[in-house]
């Protein structure tokens, strides 16, 4: 009875587990390094690809930025419960009292701020080796911010429907990748858009439509999914 | 009505009403494919603008309005299962997957073939082409998701899990992909309204279209049996079924 | 019919490789979902039966027991 009278609310419960996963992140730099990098090495791979006119280069710009981001934001969501369905902890995190949707946020929600926050805050500088033009520079990061969220919680889903098998990490792309496309279509048309000198604020809202979409839902389809994967 | 659903959640019931409609069905259907197919292709006039080559219409078209059709019943049956724990929802479910990556795949290789003589290319990145592949992933990504799992009861609540995701993103991304490329050319065929397609060919495209309809539903059936029979392979029915069986 | 001939249909005005050869493609892809599921229910009733006729005729030792 004293126990449960202790249990934390949901909404401490929830900032208790947003820390405890940005301290475990924390005290592994590289890893939170590791998408960073990967997005540079792979912006470098576009010009030898490509070639190395500047003008070329800053007309694919938009959609390069856009697919590297996309990528390495699905490289990582496949790590997102792994470690704790492995250690046994998110088999405590589903008995817990505290409602699975708002702790499945909150694992999501540090994932977002690991790789899409920091992500947005480097892509300026990739941006500018590409030659974006300057006013679509600060678009491309507000679509970013707004655009890895979901991205965050879509691949949350595959993550969760994955995380019991042993060989996860191939089919979560073939199970996310379509549902990332609307996020791609509508990020780099804003990029685009701002480029030419359009106002991009109707991508923009679109995008957090697809946000406010993703919150609502997307925490449901996690925790069917993780209960499915640890019940399995 | 509740003693059908009962009815409907038995397997050696299903499995044996599965048999009777597909008796008939089945002949059927393949009569209707066939005498479609030699209508459109040899009793049709050909289309003034595109020539013969608008005869690949009576397959491509139907194919492609039924894998669509047939995510939004994979669902469905998908949603029936989490949500009744209905087992033979999750069969239906299951079933559906590989039939409706086999007729997306019959959609695009056809309008591929067809856009050669059409537009000058084999591919061309239109709105509906692209959705039709984006598609065809959606269908492969479940049936990798199912054969991933060993335990396959788990296996079946994964992808009624994916499917409803699916289902709530499939108007979204066909919105955002008709955004993405917003020439193209008005939908050809409505229930309402005036259509532009002739008579004389738009009949047996409507013959064609519920052909292929009934030919969803038989490829259904048979595979639910086979899964039925799979599932239920130690209980007494089967048994009895097997010893039935000259083999 | 509104060709003349079969070499009129075979052709098609220069567009019947295109024709025949979706539907050519398509009756394949058909033949396959329709006889996949039926070659699949007869090999497990196949198998069912050959166990049976095993078990009851105690050709494995060791299984009568079960």
């Amino acid at each position: 009875m004293s126990a449960v009278a202790q249990a934390p609310g949901p909404a401490r419960f929830c900032l208790v587990l947003l820390r405890r996963q940005l301290t475990l992140a924390v005290r592994r730099p590289i890893e939170i390094g590791n998408p960073l990098l990967f997005f540079a090495m792979v912006v470098a791979l576009f010009p030898l690809g490509l070639g190395p006119a500047p003008d070329q280069l800053a007309g694919f710009a938009p959609g390069i930025l856009w697919i590297i981001a996309l990528l390495s934001n699905l490289l990582t969501s496949d790590t997102v419960f792994r470690s704790d369905f492995e250690d046994g902890s998110l088999e405590q995190l589903l008995l817990a009292p505290q409602p699975l949707f708002l702790s499945v946020l909150a694992y999501i929600g540090a994932h977002w701020l690991l790789t899409g926050l920091l992500l947005a805050l480097v892509s300026p500088v990739f941006a500018l080796m590409l030659n974006l033009s300057a006013p679509a520079v600060g678009v491309l990061v507000a679509s970013l911010l707004l655009g890895t969220a979901v991205l965050s919680l879509v691949g949350g889903i595959g993550a969760a429907l994955t995380v019991g098998l042993k060989r996860g990490g191939m089919l979560i792309s073939l199970l996310i990748l379509p549902f990332y496309m609307p996020v791609l279509i509508f990020g780099s048309a804003a990029v685009r858009n701002a480029v030419l000198g359009i106002p991009a604020t109707p991508y923009l809202a679109i995008i957090a439509a697809m946000l406010c979409l993703a919150i609502a839902l997307a925490p449901l389809a996690i925790a069917a999914g993780l209960r499915i994967s640890v019940d399995a | 009505m509740w003693s059908f659903f009962h009815k409907l959640g038995s397997p050696p019931w299903l499995y044996r009403i599965a048999g009777t409609i597909l008796r008939w069905l089945l002949p059927v259907t393949i009569v209707a494919l066939c005498v479609g197919v030699t209508w459109g292709l040899l009793y049709t006039a050909p289309d003034f603008r595109q020539g013969n080559s608008y005869r690949i219409i009576y397959i491509h078209v139907p194919a492609a309005a039924v894998a669509l059709a047939g995510y939004y019943v994979m669902a469905i049956a998908g949603a029936v299962s989490l949500i009744w724990k209905m087992k033979m929802a999750d069969v239906a479910m299951k079933s559906c997957a590989p039939i409706g990556a086999a007729l997306t795949f019959i959609a695009l290789v056809t309008g591929s073939i067809w856009g050669k003589p059409t537009w000058g290319t084999w591919w061309v990145w239109d709105a509906r082409i692209t959705s039709m592949l984006i598609l065809l992933f959606l269908y492969l990504g479940v049936v990798a998701l199912y054969e991933a799992y060993d335990n396959k009861e788990a296996a079946g609540k994964a992808c009624a899990v994916l499917t409803l995701v699916g289902m709530v993103n499939i108007p979204i991304i066909y919105k955002s992909v008709d955004w993405w490329y917003s020439l193209h050319q008005p939908a050809s065929i409505k229930m309402t309204g005036d259509t532009t397609i002739d008579p004389s060919m738009l009949y047996p495209l409507l013959l064609m279209i519920a052909s292929f309809y009934a030919l969803f539903t038989c490829c259904l059936l048979m595979n639910m049996r086979a899964e039925i029979l799979e599932r239920e392979a130690r209980t007494g029915w089967v048994k009895k079924l097997a010893l039935g069986y000259r083999s | 019919m509104y060709f003349d001939s079969l070499s009129a249909a075979l052709s098609m005005d220069g567009h019947g490789p295109y024709v025949w050869s979706a539907y050519a493609i398509c009756l394949v892809v058909v033949a396959l979902i329709l006889l996949a599921p039926r070659r699949r229910r007869r090999n497990i009733l196949r198998r069912l039966s050959a166990e049976q006729k095993r078990q009851q005729h105690g050709q494995i030792p060791g299984n009568e027991g079960k």
